[in-house]
């Protein structure tokens, strides 16, 4: 009896083994792959790996509250003096209940790992033809540069279909971009240039927001990002450069913000 | 002193002239609590230390839940509620996180738990450092009041628990106060931290082993360890932020050179370990729990042990899956992603061994069994939805956002206030000789399981539909329904919480006047607090010193040898010494 269960369990382990070599793998195929992604833009692909690492934990949670609810039901106390009645375990199976298990956890961390992985890469690497946006945040504005002395606050128009990279810095404090849909965030900071970049596929209106706690007005320190046709965008790019150049003031849509409250302790530098 | 007094003074006394106002952890003989004021204050006895603790751990839970539900009414619907100033709320949010963790949870578990209950299950009369014990109380204290101060001053610290330069540095107000809470905080633990440590290894009964100690005491133990080789991190990092800005340092400021990124790595070096010095006590807890309820050996023990263990080095090579979005580089992250999975490793086995532990066992579904079992359902939920998070490219999606509110929330806090009420109500009999009202135990459980779910479920929904953390509204999503719903039900959650926290209160109330009277083992242990002594053990916990066997366990229902007691009493008694006259 104890010789079979000792055996079972090496079989198990065995059987448990090609766990990495299959997973290395598919490492490799993904890092292969890396520059297609099966044509999904960024935002996609994360949503595709968001789905999967979903589908991974609700599994994992559901085979736990499966197996405890059975205990649970099942082995009720009867009488009085009724004590567990666990087997003990023998070396060689409290090394099969560490393998196996460790096993199954490290395989499945390996595979969420390859496939954020590949997002990562993805997400990391920024097209050639990028356009170049420098977004400076302070206490509680975006300010998007596009580079040709046209600049806006809290409001950033591109064009459908163009990769845009952002070049952030901020005035003050930490404060960090997120776009709404396109699932990046990336912490803005005085003294560092961070980036991020997107790949607009949709026209219409989304929200910035900053994620980063930056006092008072941390909630209300929000834009929208437009994503428009070409043809408008060179519309309102030739208007808004015409406009910069007559020193007709900025393309500004200031959001309604409330002001600075009064106890808002800005002292502090020496 | 006149020669009658000094033929009276009792042994401790005399052996210590210069402390005659503490109360000792000599044996009197007598169980129960003591009767004074004075005893009480000046107490060094370890149990009433432990419920010095207790007490300042549930004001803090009080002053910070207050907090908490008062955020939630304000952010119930779009637009202010009932405060439009973001000062107000802020100052509620920091006294929220800063007070729910370094006032509640630290204290609660590696205060109550470690000081009141480690030493009667490992067989100490006392802690190695009875004195010590007593300063890290006080310390704490003092921090908590140190903490409150900040509700009254002018120039309150609103710069979150976190306290990110350089906000809290220019902006966020008295940063002074902020390090010398945390630094006062972090003094308490690290004595207490020391002091478990060498109880723990020293102060074992004979004949107790390594692997003969409950769960709960190798998690405290471990917590400790943690604690010991991180504080001081924790310690320099909220110190430099106040050399920056009252001495003109630049540690943290780009300006002079500095970087604001160092004080996110020093904290999270500190603040990441620290998730499992709170995490791992509430383990032990509902080890222990599951255990006494299913009258069953722990699934292999050993192995829980070693996984427990294996949290030290492995929650020392993750804190930067807190910065994935801070600009750090991908190939750091990509290292620190594949670390932080690696934690799914020992977590995996513990919960393995705590559904084990229900394998062919007799389970009684007693009132601190259901508190139990709420916290661990909680801390598989909050256990699986931090994979995502430890998955870099996943979290720029999620990063500070309500997802990452409501996952810690499950783990750490919901997981951990709940395992804690669960352990308060487990060892109630112990403090208090009586046992609280069963229904009222599980109603009340129920019911903060329900409410705690009802809030942050939600949230996590939320939070995917890009609800950012720490907004006192959310104007800006006022036509995303996703967000807007989940807000409301919320509050509702948070209303069904406070409700069961004040059915639990009733709970303790009563059980304390009215609760039936205990036996001396109302679970059916067999640890030695159960079995070896008083229900309410006096000082120095046991008449005699406390001798197990080889093969004794505590948690061997089935054919456990009994406890011995040793015949002479604890060391040897001081011989009262003449007392030089006319002194």
């Amino acid at each position: 009896m104890k010789k079979k269960s000792f055996v079972y369990k090496v079989l198990g382990a065995l059987l448990a083994l090609p766990l990495i070599p299959t997973l290395a793998y598919a490492f490799q195929m993904e890092v292969a792959n890396r520059n297609n992604y099966g044509g999904l833009t960024p935002q996609a692909h994360w949503e595709e790996v968001w789905t999967e690492v979903v589908w991974d934990i609700t599994i994992l949670g559901v085979v736990y509250f499966v197996i405890a609810l059975f205990f649970l039901l099942k082995y009720r106390r009867t009488g009085h003096n009724q004590v567990g009645k666990s087997p003990r375990l023998s070396g060689q199976a409290i090394l099969g209940w560490v393998i196996l298990p460790c096993m199954l956890f490290l395989g499945d961390d390996l595979f969420l790992y390859v496939k954020a992985f590949a997002l990562n890469n993805q997400m990391r690497e920024v097209p050639a033809d990028a356009r170049t946006v420098k977004v400076t945040a302070s206490m509680w504005n975006w300010n998007y540069d596009y580079g040709n002395g046209v600049d806006t606050d809290n409001e950033l128009r591109v064009p459908v279909g163009k990769p845009v990279i952002f070049r952030m810095t901020s005035d003050d404090v930490i404060h960090s971009h997120y776009l709404d849909g396109y699932h990046v965030t990336e912490d803005v900071m005085p003294g560092r240039v961070t980036w991020e970049w997107v790949m607009p596929v949709k026209l219409g209106k989304s929200v910035i927001t900053c994620r980063e706690y930056c006092g008072a007005n941390h909630s209300k320190m929000y834009g929208k990002l437009i994503v428009m046709k070409q043809a408008d965008f060179d519309t309102w790019m030739a208007k808004a450069k015409a406009e910069a150049k007559a020193g007709t003031g900025r393309q500004v849509a200031m959001v309604d913000k409330p002001g600075i409250s009064s106890n808002v302790n800005k002292g502090g530098k020496l | 002193m006149t020669a009658t007094t000094a033929k009276t003074m009792t042994a401790t006394t005399a052996k210590n002239p210069h402390f005659m106002g503490f109360v000792g952890h000599e044996p009197d003989g007598k169980p129960g609590w003591p009767k004074t004021v004075k005893e009480w204050l000046f107490t060094i006895d370890h149990k009433v230390i432990g419920m010095w603790y207790l007490f300042g751990a549930l004001a803090s839970f009080a002053v910070a839940g207050l907090a908490a539900m008062l955020m939630r009414i304000e952010l119930g619907s779009v637009g202010p509620d009932i405060t439009s100033d973001g000062n107000v709320y802020n100052l509620w949010l920091t006294m929220h996180g800063a007070v729910m963790i370094l006032g509640f949870q630290i204290p609660a578990l590696l205060g109550f738990v470690a000081n009141y209950a480690v030493p009667i299950m490992i067989g100490a009369k006392d802690m190695a450092f009875p004195r010590v014990n007593a300063l890290s109380v006080w310390l704490l204290w003092a921090g908590i009041l140190l903490a409150l101060a900040n509700l009254v001053i002018p120039d309150h610290f609103n710069g979150m628990w976190t306290g990110y330069p350089p906000y809290s540095t220019n902006y966020a107000g008295n940063v002074g106060l902020y390090s010398s809470v945390v630094i006062v905080l972090g003094m308490a633990s690290v004595f207490g931290a020391v002091n478990l440590a060498c109880t723990v290894a020293f102060m074992r009964c004979k004949g107790m082993g390594w692997f003969q100690m409950p769960m709960t005491v190798w998690c405290v133990f471990t917590a400790n360890i943690i604690q010991l080789i991180f504080v001081p991190v924790l310690a320099a990092s909220v110190l430099l932020l106040s050399m920056d800005k009252y001495l003109g340092f630049g540690f943290y400021n780009p300006e002079s050179g500095g970087d604001v990124l160092l004080y996110q790595n020093l904290f999270w070096f500190y603040s990441h370990p620290a998730v499992y010095v709170i995490l791992l006590p509430f383990v032990g807890i509902i080890f222990e729990i599951f255990s006494v309820s299913s009258k069953n050996m722990v699934f292999s023990y050993k192995v829980a042990v070693m996984s427990v263990l294996a949290f030290i080095p492995a929650s020392a090579d993750v804190w930067a899956h807190h910065a994935f979005v801070a600009g750090l580089p991908d190939w750091f992250n990509m290292l620190m992603s594949f670390t932080t999975l690696l934690i799914s490793l020992p977590f995996g086995l513990v919960m393995l061994s705590m559904v084990g532990t229900l394998y062919k066992g007799a389970i009684r579904y007693s009132g601190p069994m259901i508190w139990a079992l709420g916290a661990w359902v909680m801390l598989i939920f909050g256990g699986l939805t931090g994979i995502p998070n430890a998955l870099a490219a996943v979290d720029y999606g999620i990063s500070d956002s309500y997802a990452i509110m409501s996952h810690f929330h499950y783990v750490m806090a919901v997981a951990g206030a709940m395992a804690t009420f669960g352990a308060v109500f487990y060892w109630f009999p112990k403090m208090t000789g009586r046992i609280c009202n069963e229904m009222l135990t599980k109603l009340s459980g129920i019911g903060f399981f329900i409410g705690m779910n009802v809030v942050m479920a939600p949230l996590y929904i939320a939070g995917l539909a890009g609800m950012p953390r720490r907004y006192m509204d959310y104007q800006q999503f006022a036509d995303n329904s996703t967000i807007v719903n989940a807000q409301h039900i919320s509050t509702i959650g948070a209303l069904i919480t406070f409700l069961s926290v004040l059915l639990m209160l009733v709970a303790w109330i009563h059980g304390m006047i009215k609760g039936k009277k205990s036996s001396q083992n109302p679970w059916g242990s067999q640890s030695l607090e159960w079995t070896s002594t008083a229900i309410i053990a006096g000082q120095g916990n046991f008449p005699t010193p406390v001798r197990v066997a080889k093969d004794w366990h505590p948690y061997n229902y089935i054919d456990n040898p009994d406890p011995t007691f040793q015949a002479h009493p604890w060391g040897q008694p001081h011989a009262a010494e003449p007392q030089p006259a006319g002194h």
